[in-house]
């Protein structure tokens, strides 16, 4: 059974059905939302299969589907999950239902169009992390802005089309280079096979170029510094669920696309530019951990933070060591969950008071004590207390970091404190203190709906917290080989400086014809 | 499920039923359930420990894996050896204590289970810290019991001072646990593991690489990460720079100051010293900076002491110096005199904090002890008991015959400092006495303040003033013969002749490490100085506060710098304002504005605008005139820099 195409493209037949829904519009409303949240939770089931059929003993790609799309340009239709990707594919799943339940009644026009947006957004997100042909991917990856930038530009705030439009063109900017990028590649390696490519050589001469090509699209993805200032501001005037997603999956798209192309295809340019990621990642770190601190908006504080905490995860894949990248790989998905769980909190309070100043809140725990609880719990987990699923990749990372680089661990590792110190100073401001304001004192606590929106995440936040074992031995074998096959060509060059890596081809070459059964497709 | 395991789990369990129950149960029940829990474990932890102290056998059970990446592997597991069994006793007869203290002491608070939750949360983290058989258990207890700490100091969380005390306290130990972490990173870089038993082992065999890259230096290995590893212990135990957090945490229900920043969170850094007890033999600068931290704090924290107004201030300044007392005993080698000191003093430290909770109850809350005085007669077996815990603090004793339990403790602590014959032993040595005649001072002081002398409460509270109820007062009898024979029993397995077989293989001793026996060969003014030191304290207060009493007064006005230095805490907490809260949050904003709003997006904005115009306008454009446009464009060049640096020599 195809599996993988299944899951990708099940969410479409709801998104289909959706759309053939008529009647009066309280009816087309309410039907709408029960066949998207069966269609995701179906979704969702099926996905499950993914998890339990895994390999975790063996490395390389599986569930592998394959058949011809363009044969004249020797282009496939090619699925696959490995160790790498396989997670994602189970945390996008997992965030549509919760993304669909959160929307329930706060979504009160063009329903229809909403869920089939996101349906269609998870289609796509899917398949972004299925795809094993770099045309099929440059397709998903691009396709998924569309869906996003209807859901900011329709359902969001009031500046919402000044922050789509910026989301859009920061986004289609990298893309444009990065469709460049594959059609360099594809005129010199002669496929776009995803496997073929990883364990093709490129001329260091050209992969420097390739190299930069594709880091402005990821790294506007990710988002790193100093391209992120699309984030805030997409954030602050997306739909709660909008957020959710944005944060929970499509930032883990440019961080995946470093793992999948940027170091396999290019690891002498990658080992080249790993000074100036790490820089990056340190200045994210430290500067967005400052900017965090003087937010006075709840959701750009937390959109502050999630650049924050992927400047770890770009610094431990490009450590290049077993624990960075199983680190940064656990980081994501922590963040995915948290992160989501903490827009969804904010979702939580905007929906009653219909603000997100921090200053108009305060003293929520006297009244909502269930949400005070849920909101300790992914406070915690954000500042990366052990126990909670925060801890394990941030401090996967920093050893993984450490042993490439004591200063780079140095400065990432300030991260916890700052950290610490913008999370609780929020966790303050908005839940502690007197009770002083009427209207906030009118606020309820939690209802059912957004009780079983949170159930699962609290669940796997203390699951990811106190056995990560489950998650890292997904990761374990695929990483094993990741880092046995390019670690030696980084090594090379991250000795040899740029010299090295312009004789390094004959040297790689030799590696590669060692390596490329191993790194192949099946 | 083994008795180690059970002793660990129950008071998780209790946490989980009360935490998760929390207003279904009521407050009755929350209070039963995990006071009896606690109760049960500390019996079973009393069994352990003679068992294991007995025997001599250290056991790990461990229960399952938590990482496993590569060979970074670590579980959760429980380690029970002497070290473990002696913080085992020590957490969990203190917090059963502290519980049914509890019971009393906070059943006007709308809260209850709330708090009993937090109380029997922050036990099973300590638990867990003191138990792990590896660096990063270790840690998740670390944090676990800031995490508690935090939140049961801004337990009324109405009030903003118990706010910000909270996230001060939480903060500041992150800067400790930030050089905790980057010690276990260190360690797992050398040693390839982060289990205590092979790194141990690696370390008594001499399997250590000299030196590591440390920051582009080649540092000393064990040297390196023992300063790593001691700034975390710095931060939880409240020690010279990293101690401005603890005076504040007193805005905690007083139960709390006794249990988690009196008894045994706060022990945690000494603790963690013992423990590595193999790896700091081997780093002797480590151990020579662990000794003047901790005599320094021991003497810094006494003159705060000395002129603090709030009961619970008093002795919050003291159980930071009495942590002091217990790194400068570690540092030079005495690994069972710093374990002894922790453990009599978790007894009677707690009895003076549930003493002044006890106080503090019947002065309807007051807790300034200005405005305080002649309540001894109106509260007759608290004024007792903290009596016997101030004697105890002050080490009082006759020597050869009985002494209070601290009179065994501290002696050792200091004849060790003595015995080390060194440099920094001797500055231990001076500081440590001079430290103990302020110890006996401010105490008395205290006790005069609060019960003797004309009341200089208001009347109507001192209509009201009234003895605490039983359920608080005999968790204090228990304590309290902890302070009276805790010392005189275990004398001589902590420290005297039977110490190599009580400590077994749980603390380490180098060959060349002849502290611990020479400390019992010092000249007798040595061993009769600290006595003399605290009865001398004691004198002196009686002197100024009972005889001449215009005394203190006058010599606060005489002295006034000194005075104003001590009564303002070093001015501490302002130097630490102005130099990190303030221009941190003065940065966010100028990042915020100047290179999110202005820069970066301001250059995109340009961009667009540029495309349709002249190139002219353009460079005009460049002169902002805005002085934070520069300085983010130099920031800019910083990055390129660094980027350069790292790229031209890093690796």
């Amino acid at each position: 059974m195809p599996i993988l195409s299944l899951t990708t493209f099940l969410p479409l037949v709801g998104a289909a059905l959706i759309l053939i829904l008529k009647g009066d519009e309280a009816a087309v409303a309410r039907n709408a939302r029960y066949v998207a949240l069966w269609t995701s939770l179906i979704t969702f089931a099926v996905s499950l299969v993914i998890w339990f059929q895994f390999d975790r003993t063996v490395e390389g790609f599986q569930f592998v589907e394959q058949v011809e799309w363009l044969p004249a340009l020797g282009i496939n239709y090619h699925m696959g999950v490995d160790g790498i990707s396989m997670t994602f594919v189970l945390l996008s799943t997992l965030l549509t239902p919760i993304c669909i339940l959160a929307s329930w009644e706060t979504i009160e026009k063009r329903v229809k169009e909403y869920m089939v947006a996101f349906l269609g957004l998870e289609t796509l997100m899917v398949g972004t992390f299925c795809a094993l042909d770099f045309v099929t991917f440059y397709v998903f990856f691009e396709c998924v802005l569309i869906p996003m930038y209807l859901i900011i530009g329709i359902w969001g705030g009031p500046r919402r089309v000044y922050s789509a439009i910026k989301f859009f063109l920061f986004t289609l900017a990298g893309s444009v280079l990065m469709l460049l990028a594959i059609l360099a590649m594809y005129q010199l390696a002669g496929t776009t096979d995803i496997p073929t490519l990883m364990a093709f050589t490129f001329d260091p001469d050209i992969q420097f170029w390739l190299w930069l090509a594709l880091f402005a699209s990821f790294a506007v993805k990710v988002p790193m510094w100093p391209v992120h200032t699309w984030l805030p501001d997409a954030h602050v005037e997306a739909p709660t669920a909008g957020s959710v997603i944005l944060a929970g999956v499509l930032l883990k798209m440019g961080a995946y696309g470093f793992l999948r192309f940027s170091i396999p295809m290019l690891p002498e340019a990658s080992a080249y530019f790993t000074p100036l990621v790490y820089a990056l990642s340190i200045v994210a770190v430290i500067y967005t951990s400052l900017v965090a601190l003087a937010q006075e908006d709840m959701k750009k504080l937390i959109a502050y933070s999630s650049v924050a905490h992927m400047g770890f995860v770009t610094a431990g894949i490009f450590s290049m060591n077993q624990q960075g990248i199983e680190g940064a790989l656990f980081q994501m998905l922590a963040h995915g969950v948290v992160s989501g769980a903490l827009f969804l909190c904010v979702g939580v309070i905007y929906d009653r008071l219909h603000t997100r100043e921090i200053a108009r809140y305060g003293g929520l725990v006297h009244n909502m004590p269930r949400y005070a609880f849920v909101f300790l719990i992914f406070t915690m987990a954000s500042v990366g207390l052990p126990g909670t699923a925060g801890f394990i990749g941030e401090f996967l990372i920093m050893v993984g970091v450490f042993q490439d680089s004591t200063w780079v661990a140095l400065f990432i590792a300030t991260g916890l404190i700052l950290g610490a110190a913008y999370m609780l100073w929020l966790y303050r401001r908005v839940v502690f203190g007197e009770l002083t304001k009427d209207d906030v004192r009118a606020m309820a606590d939690m209802s059912w709906r957004e009780k079983a929106v949170f159930a699962p995440l609290v669940i796997l936040v203390f699951w990811m917290g106190i056995y990560p074992v489950s998650f890292t031995s997904i990761f374990g074998p695929t990483v094993e080989a990741f880092v046995r096959d390019y670690g030696p060509r980084m090594e090379a060059v991250a000795e040899g400086g740029l010299d090295a890596a312009l004789i390094a081809p004959a040297l790689a070459m030799e590696q590669s014809e060692a390596a490329a059964p191993a790194a192949g497709s099946q | 499920m083994n008795i180690d395991v059970a002793i660990v789990a129950l008071p998780l369990l209790g946490a989980l039923i009360v935490g998760l129950g929390n207003r279904r149960l009521g407050d009755h029940a929350a209070q039963y359930i995990t006071s009896g829990l606690m109760l049960l474990a500390m019996v079973l932890s009393w069994i352990v420990f003679f068992d294991v102290t007995g025997s001599g056998v250290a056991r790990t059970t461990e229960i399952f894996t938590w990482f496993e990446t590569g060979t970074f592997r670590a579980a959760w597991a429980v380690r029970i050896d002497q070290l473990s069994a002696v913080m085992l006793i020590v957490v969990n007869t203190v917090s059963a204590m502290v519980h049914v203290y509890s019971i009393g002491y906070m059943h006007h608070d709308k809260s209850v289970p709330r708090f009993m939750a937090y109380l029997t949360l922050f036990t099973f983290c300590m638990l867990m810290l003191v138990t792990a058989d590896n660096f990063i258990q270790m840690f998740f207890g670390w944090e676990g019991v800031g995490l508690s700490s935090y939140l049961l100091i801004g337990f009324w969380f109405d009030r903003p001072s118990a706010n910000a005390a909270a996230i001060k306290a939480f903060l500041v130990n992150r800067v400790g646990d930030f050089g905790f972490a980057l010690g276990i990173m260190g360690v797992f870089l050398v040693f390839g593991t982060v289990e205590f038993k092979p790194v141990f082992d690696a370390v008594l065999t001499g399997n250590v690489p000299p030196s590591f890259d440390f920051l582009g230096y080649q540092v000393p290995t064990l040297e390196a990460l023992c300063l790593l590893l001691f700034i975390g212990a710095m931060g939880k135990s409240a020690q010279l720079f990293l101690h401005t957090w603890l005076p504040d945490a007193m805005e905690g229900p007083t139960p709390v100051s006794a249990l988690i920043h009196a008894a045994t969170m706060v022990t945690a850094g000494v603790f963690m010293v013992c423990r590595l007890s193999p790896m700091f033999e081997y780093a002797p600068i480590a151990k020579d900076v662990v000794t003047i931290v901790g005599a320094s704090t021991a003497f810094f924290a006494a003159t705060i002491g000395l002129t603090q107004n709030d009961i619970k201030r008093v002795i919050a300044y003291s159980t930071c110096s009495q942590l002091g007392y217990m790194f400068f005993a570690a540092g030079v080698g005495a690994y069972g005199a710093a374990m002894f000191h922790l453990f009599t003093h978790a007894f009677f430290k707690a009895l003076l904090f549930l003493c002044a909770g006890s106080v503090i109850h019947a002065m309807s809350g007051e807790q300034d002890m200005r405005k305080m005085g002649g309540i001894y007669k109106l509260i007759p077996i608290t004024y007792g008991l903290m009596w016997i815990g101030n004697l105890a603090l002050a080490g009082v004793g006759i020597p050869g015959v009985y002494g209070f339990a601290g009179f065994y403790s501290k002696d050792s602590i200091l004849e060790s400092a003595f015995a080390a014959h060194s440099g920094v032993g001797m500055y231990a040595f001076w500081l440590g006495i001079i430290g103990a005649v302020m110890t006996a001072f401010y105490s008395w002081r205290l006790i005069y303040l609060t019960f003797h002398n004309q009341p200089r409460a208001s009347h109507e509270v001192m209509h009201h003033v009234h003895e605490s109820p039983w359920v608080m007062l005999a968790p204090l009898f228990v304590l309290a013969a902890g302070a009276l024979g805790a010392g005189i029993i275990w004398y001589e397995s902590f420290v005297g002749h039977h110490m190599a077989e009580f400590w077994g293989q749980a603390v380490h001793f180098a060959a060349t490490n002849h502290v611990p026996h020479e400390a019992h060969n010092v000249p007798l003014w040595v061993k009769l100085i600290p006595l003399f030191a605290g009865l001398t304290g004691i004198a002196l207060a009686s002197y100024a506060y009972m005889v001449q009493k215009g005394l203190p007064a006058a010599v606060a006005g005489a002295l006034r710098p000194l005075y104003l230095l001590s009564y303002n805490k070093w001015y501490f907490d302002e130097i630490y304002d102005a130099l990190f809260v303030r221009p941190a949050l003065v940065l966010g904003r100028f990042l915020w504005k100047g290179g999110d709003g202005a820069i970066v997006d301001g250059a995109i904005n340009g961009f667009a605008w540029l495309t349709g115009d002249y190139l002219a306008k353009r460079f005009a454009r460049l002169q902002t005139g805005y002085v934070y446009h520069y300085a983010f464009v130099m920031l800019i060049g910083i990055v390129a820099l660094v980027t350069w640096y790292i790229f031209a020599f890093g690796k």
